[in-house]
């Protein structure tokens, strides 16, 4: 293990770069700014529907009530109301029918909010009911797709399962994910002259808001500027889903020529917008007497609702995604993007990935209660080698598998085997309540796996006093994105953090960027932005060297001082001299992701630039008179390669686990018969608390690894990797549930709440004997 | 006429005039009139916390008492008298940060920063009551609080943190509180708060008869009577309701006295929660113990008993156990005084026997007997702040192991909270232990027919139900509790 290079600010566990405002109440949101003269407020009518024809839409009782100023129907749209961000139709409002209970039908502008909502809750609709897919499996069964499937085949997967020794078969459902951010969906649009409108708007992805926004206008690109200073949250709930909340406040901007501001309130948030995807998964799998896996055939099956949105990608990670961290010799995966007349499902952290995973180590677990083993023991006898064994499904060849050495680490760490013996042996003894213990890997693919989208741009600006703005195209949603970011730049020109301005994120500063999404954000804009600052820092370099009298190869840049030949400047002095030398001060910077490609057709490539890893053991306790349990230790070892900022990662892991433990165990999306989503607010759908953390909850990140692919700074991504360690909690769960069942299968959909936990327990019987 | 609402915010007295709507809540107040957005809304309906708030109140002994409350369902008016401090409040005028937030700060405990604000007083409101931490009151302070990105353990070390670098308690606030106490003693009334506008009234009588009399002569229209406000102000931001006038009980200290009659405990309608917490816990533990999970801090700190009987809702949890407990309501109105068992109180879904002009005063639980066995339990799909599935409460006389007497109520299996009569008849003069109890718990099928919705299954709501009977039942023979919170 080589040693890092001494840092002075990267690798350092620097504070968020807002937490001082954050906690004064001071860091401000969209909501929070001066409201400009003359604002006006927008609110939603929503399709009350599953699937109808819209036969009427009357706004006349809206636009009677005093104080409101415009209703506009999808007909009002000036340009393109297609707001789909890759295939469509996506309408901005409803178009001739509705598609969901929720959707967006009528935006009602007003002079308060108060009276927007009311105007909206007076719009009425006439509807014919059209016929409903509301459930997954039955669009499975009526093969309700909204794209065509991607398949990952190698070998003869139904050959080898047909001649394994033993074979499982089985299907599992895993539900969806509200995001739950804190700061809801938010834009403010303000006309400008020409017909030009910036807009400021909660999202990830200020560059298409900025193109959606000009498709509904019927303008250029150019007479949309967009800006997020930050976002109170947004895990992928605000990628692509912020853009028909900014395209309407902008189209109610320009036609009453005022300022407009679109909030929704939690429920409108919730109903409106899109969340994980469930999935409905089948598998068949051969194995031999040790737990080895010879033949795997699964489907994956993920509902993308009533249109496209990003769940071709989705289904395609959760493809990618399905290997978890095992060697398949031959298998067979199938990835169904499923159509239902449901919200339209989008990404969130994992984007797929986590519902992939989950399943397969499902199967894992099965093989594992099959055989009477325990399920560490399979998952060892399946991990993927460092040397053979070590193709994915997708001849991607694994370079840097370090999860053996994981493992070894946190089985000593956790202490695993000698609390296996104990847990069984409490379970021996304790008729009422029983103990689960589960250890799980992650290997995450880092990359977009739509290829284009690794590339980033960043601005740095150095101005003559030596004080600098950075501005790069990645968003801030709490992650530590901008602080990062700023840590390579000020490495990299040697100079303190408080040397430089991180300003918001604009369209009109670095132009055509991807969304900050697929856990990318620092290794794209960081490599853009140290980039940026590597050639400002050469100019420099080359004028100082004139000054000191030295090669510029010897000017160093460290601690706010520029130095070589025994020499020395103050950063600010160098800069201020160059500047009346008319030396150029600012650069902007760009990146690529470099070897990476994937054939889809062929289903063949290396769509990952490398893998992120990590390890988890978590302990629960369960009421076997109730379902209730708690989760009593956690114990996780995750790989940031050379972290960045070791203070910001922690935070990711920790965050991502119980995030992870909150999709897996208590958080359940509920629709009714109508199609009507019920759990809409947080007194329905429940995220976890502060208690719901494991009592006993240790965090480690791996230790002075450096990634060996040429990141910046040798880190590794980090956003949402960790959400999958949570698996082992899921699985502990499952495991108790099997102590209480005399051990043998046990059907546990997620997610696992105490009433799924009790009905296992209830369903589960004695285990059969042979396969 | 209408009166100014008073309250006092950084040292000054607000004044919340006649411009300002009956319905405004004081998130609203001031986000959009004081300009002052460091409180967020994230749900506006008091289960997310972004926008707690701490409202200092002048206690009986004159001491100051600092409660963190929920400010989106907290209606302005409700402020009239007391102090409120905000997240914009606690920095030095300098900008050096108050001891909660430099704990937050070096403890890595904001990411996206949305809820952070609410974090800050929740921790400010224990910090102001507390001289160090405790971890276990710490997870109960911050139930309340959601936070999407942290994973809660590095907010959880900024409350262990924050005594550590104040050294104590001691800040600022602690230096002001006499002044403080001295001020709001001055805004004190004599007599009913009666804030008019042109959307209709807040009127906040000062006494059982004047609320009463209050009651007896509103206008036509929709009416609303206003305790604590964690139902109510939800009436007004998620139904978006805008009523006549709203009588607000909250000044009446009448009604939030608690008394001990010896055999019995009789506790005021417009006592929250946290105040009738330590009589509640002198019932029985058991009660205590479902009661701190009903509600956040901030619910509890806002929410009465009172108003969780009169709203009529199926799903309160304190009513199982109130009716286990044999308790009994004291109703009031113009015309006199009349009481009726609690579980008579409930006619039909939302709808109970209160009449118009008519409110509840009280209700007066029996201290159980040395001999009876009592347990409360609550099952939701969260263990803190979560709306039960099922709420169980069950009460027995045991004479050498034999059942005497049985009252069962259960909460989340009908339209109303409702007793077993048929468990509650099969069970009497049985042996209580398990083998001896099965038909009692097969009776609970005739009992119940409960529904499926999105808080659980109707077969998982009677297999649970009948799984605590039994439960109980070995819990009493094994003499200890048995479940995942006894055992950590």
């Amino acid at each position: 293990m080589t040693a890092l290079p001494h840092t002075a600010t990267v690798h350092k566990p620097v504070p968020h770069d807002s937490a001082p405002g954050h906690v004064a109440g001071a860091a401000r949101y969209i909501d929070d700014l001066p409201e400009p003269e003359g604002l006006l407020h927008a609110a939603l009518h929503l399709a009350e529907r599953a699937h109808a024809k819209i036969l009427k839409i009357d706004v006349s009782r809206a636009l009677a009530l005093p104080g409101v100023h415009d209703a506009i129907t999808v007909a009002d749209i000036p340009g393109n109301p297609d707001i789909a961000p890759v295939a469509g139709p996506e309408p901005v409002l409803a178009s001739g029918t509705v598609e969901f209970h929720g959707q967006p039908v009528v935006a009602v502008l007003a002079d308060s909010l108060q009276i927007a909502r009311r105007a909206a809750a007076l719009v009425t609709v006439e509807y014919e009911d059209l016929p409903a897919i509301l459930d997954l499996a039955e669009a499975v069964e009526k093969k309700s797709l909204l794209l065509p499937p991607l398949g990952l085949k190698r070998g003869d997967a139904a050959a080898a399962i047909a001649k394994a020794p033993h074979r499982l078969q089985g299907e599992l459902r895993l539900g969806g994910q509200d995001h739950f951010y804190l700061e809801g969906q938010i834009s403010l649009a303000e006309p400008r002259e020409g017909g030009d409108v910036i807009l400021r708007c909660s999202t990830q992805h200020p560059s298409e808001v900025q193109k959606l926004v000009a498709r509904v206008l019927g303008r250029p690109l150019h007479a949309v500027t967009v800006e997020c200073r930050r976002m109170g949250g947004g895990f992928g709930g605000k990628e692509t889903q912020a853009a028909q909340f900014a395209c309407l406040a902008a189209v109610l901007a320009i036609r009453s020529g005022r300022p407009v501001k679109l909030r929704l309130d939690r429920d409108e948030d919730m109903i409106a917008t899109g969340k994980r995807h469930d999935f409905l998964s089948r598998y068949t799998v051969g194995f031999d007497g040790t737990g080895r896996i010879l033949g795997y055939e699964l489907l994956l099956a993920g509902r993308g609702g009533w249109t496209a949105d990003l769940t071709g990608a989705v289904v395609d990670r959760a493809v990618f995604h399905a290997d978890s961290s095992y060697w398949l010799p031959d298998v067979t995966i199938t990835g169904l993007c499923c159509r239902t007349n449901t919200v339209s499902n989008t990404a969130f952290r994992g984007f797929g990935g986590p519902q992939g995973m989950a399943t397969t180590e499902y199967v894992i677990d099965e093989i594992a209660r099959h055989l009477q083993r325990d399920p560490l023991e399979v998952r060892l006898a399946n991990l993927y080698g460092q040397s053979e064994r070590n193709v994915t499904p997708y001849f991607q060849t694994i370079e840097d598998n370090i999860l053996p050495g994981l493992f070894d680490e946190l089985l000593a760490s956790s202490d695993y085997r000698r609390r296996r013996q104990d847990i069984d042996a409490f379970n021996a003894r304790s008729p009422h309540l029983k103990k689960g213990l589960a250890l799980t890997p992650v290997k995450f693919g880092i990359s977009f796996t739509t290829t284009f989208l690794n590339q980033a741009g960043a601005l740095v600006l150095v101005y003559e006093d030596g004080s600098v703005q950075l501005n790069h195209g990645g968003t801030e949603m709490g992650q530590g994105l901008y602080v990062k970011v700023a840590q390579v730049v000020a490495e990299t020109l040697g100079i303190g953090l408080d040397a430089i301005r991180i300003t918001a994120t604009r369209t009109d500063k670095v132009p055509n960027t991807s969304a900050t999404a697929a856990s990318a954000g620092a290794d794209l804009n960081g490599k853009a932005a140290e980039n940026a600052a590597l050639a400002i820092r050469g100019r420099l370099a080359e004028f100082a060297g004139g000054l000191f009298g030295v090669p510029a190869a010897q000017v160093q840049f460290r601690a706010g001082n520029v130095t070589g030949g025994g020499q020395a400047l103050s950063f600010a002095d160098l800069v201020h001299k160059a500047y009346l030398a008319r030396i150029p001060l600012w650069s902007s910077g760009f990146y690529a992701t470099p070897d990476i490609h994937f054939d889809r057709a062929a289903g063949r490539g290396k769509p990952f630039y490398y893998f992120a890893y990590g390890v988890a053991a978590t302990e629960a306790l369960v009421d076997t008179f109730t379902g209730e349990y708690r989760f009593t230790r956690a114990d996780l070892l995750h790989d940031c390669g050379a972290s960045l900022n070791p203070a910001i990662d922690l935070g990711q892991v920790e965050g991502a686990y119980l995030q992870g433990l909150g999709w897996l165990t208590m958080e359940e999306l509920w629709w009714d018969d109508a199609g009507r989503l019920r759990t809409h607010a947080p007194s329905t759908y429940k995220i976890p608390t502060a208690r719901d953390l494991p009592a006993d909850f240790r965090v480690q990140l791996v230790a002075g690894r450096a990634n060996p692919a040429q990141t910046v700074f040798r880190s590794k991504a980090v956003g949402e990797p960790p959400f999958m360690l949570a698996i082992s909690a899921w699985l502990a769960l499952k495991d108790a549930v099997a102590a209480a069942t005399g051990g043998g299968a046990v059907h546990l959909d997620a997610p696992a709440t105490p009433e799924r936990v009790l009905m296992a327990i209830a369903a589960a019987q004695p285990r059969q004997a042979g396969s | 006429m209408s009166e100014p609402v008073r309250f006092v915010s950084r040292g000054q007295v607000v004044t919340v005039g006649p411009d300002v709507p009956h319905t405004m809540t004081a998130l609203e107040y001031l986000r959009l009139r004081l300009r002052r957005t460091g409180s967020k809304e994230g749900c506006a309906e008091g289960d997310c916390g972004a926008c707690t708030v701490v409202v200092g109140e002048l206690a009986g002994d004159g001491n100051l008492r600092y409660r963190a409350v929920n400010a989106c369902i907290l209606l302005v008016h409700q402020l009239d008298g007391h102090a409120l401090f905000t997240v914009d409040d606690l920095a030095e005028e300098d900008g050096r940060l108050h001891p909660v937030q430099k704990a937050m700060v070096d403890a890595h405990g904001s990411q996206c920063g949305f809820c952070t604000p609410g974090f800050v007083m929740s921790l400010f409101a224990y910090f102001r009551g507390h001289d160090r931490a405790d971890a276990e009151e710490l997870k109960d302070c911050l139930a309340g609080n959601l936070c999407r990105c942290t994973g809660y353990r590095p907010i959880l070390e900024a409350g262990e943190r924050m005594f550590a670098l104040a050294g104590g308690s001691t800040d600022r606030f602690a230096a002001g509180e006499a002044a403080l106490a001295a001020q709001l003693q001055g805004l004190a009334r004599s007599r009913m708060l009666r804030h008019s506008t042109p959307d209709g009234d807040f009127l906040a009588p000062e006494t059982p008869e004047d609320l009463a009399e209050t009651l007896a002569t509103l206008p036509e229209g929709e009416n609303w009577i206003l305790a604590g406000g964690t139902d109510v102000g939800l009436w007004i931001t998620k139904q978006r309701r805008n009523p006549r006038s709203i009588v607000s009980i909250g000044r009446i200290a009448a009604l939030r006295r608690i008394t001990d009659h010896g055999d019995a405990i009789e506790i005021g309608a417009g006592a929250t929660y946290s105040d009738a917490f330590a009589a509640i816990e002198s019932l029985h533990p058991d009660f205590a113990r479902m009661v701190r999970r009903l509600g956040s801090v901030q619910i509890r700190n806002s929410g009465t008993i009172g108003g969780n009987i009169a709203n009529g809702s199926p799903i309160g949890d304190s009513m199982p156990a109130l009716i286990a407990l044999g308790a009994r309501l004291a109703l009031r109105s113009r015309a006199g005084r009349r009481e009726m068992p609690l579980e008579d109180f409930f006619l039909a879904y939302r709808r109970t026997a209160l009449q118009p002009g008519e409110f509840v005063e009280s209700v007066t639980v029996r201290k159980p007997a040395a001999d009876s066995r009592f347990a409360a339990y609550k099952l939701s799909k969260r263990f803190d702040q979560d709306i039960s599935a099922v709420l169980a409460a069950f009460h027995l006389r045991l004479d050498g192991g034999i059942v005497r007497e049985a009252r069962i109520a259960f909460g989340g299996m009908a339209g109303i909270p409702a007793r077993a009569p048929k468990t509650e008849a099969a069970l009497a003069d049985l042996s209580f232990t398990p083998a001896a109890i099965e038909p009692a718990v097969a009776a609970l099928a005739a009992d119940y027919t409960p529904m499926t919705d999105m808080r659980a299954s109707a077969a998982y709501r009677l297999l649970a139900a009948q799984n605590l009977l039994r439960k109980f039942c070995h819990e009493v023979n094994a003499g200890g509790k048995i479940g995942v919170e006894a055992a950590e």
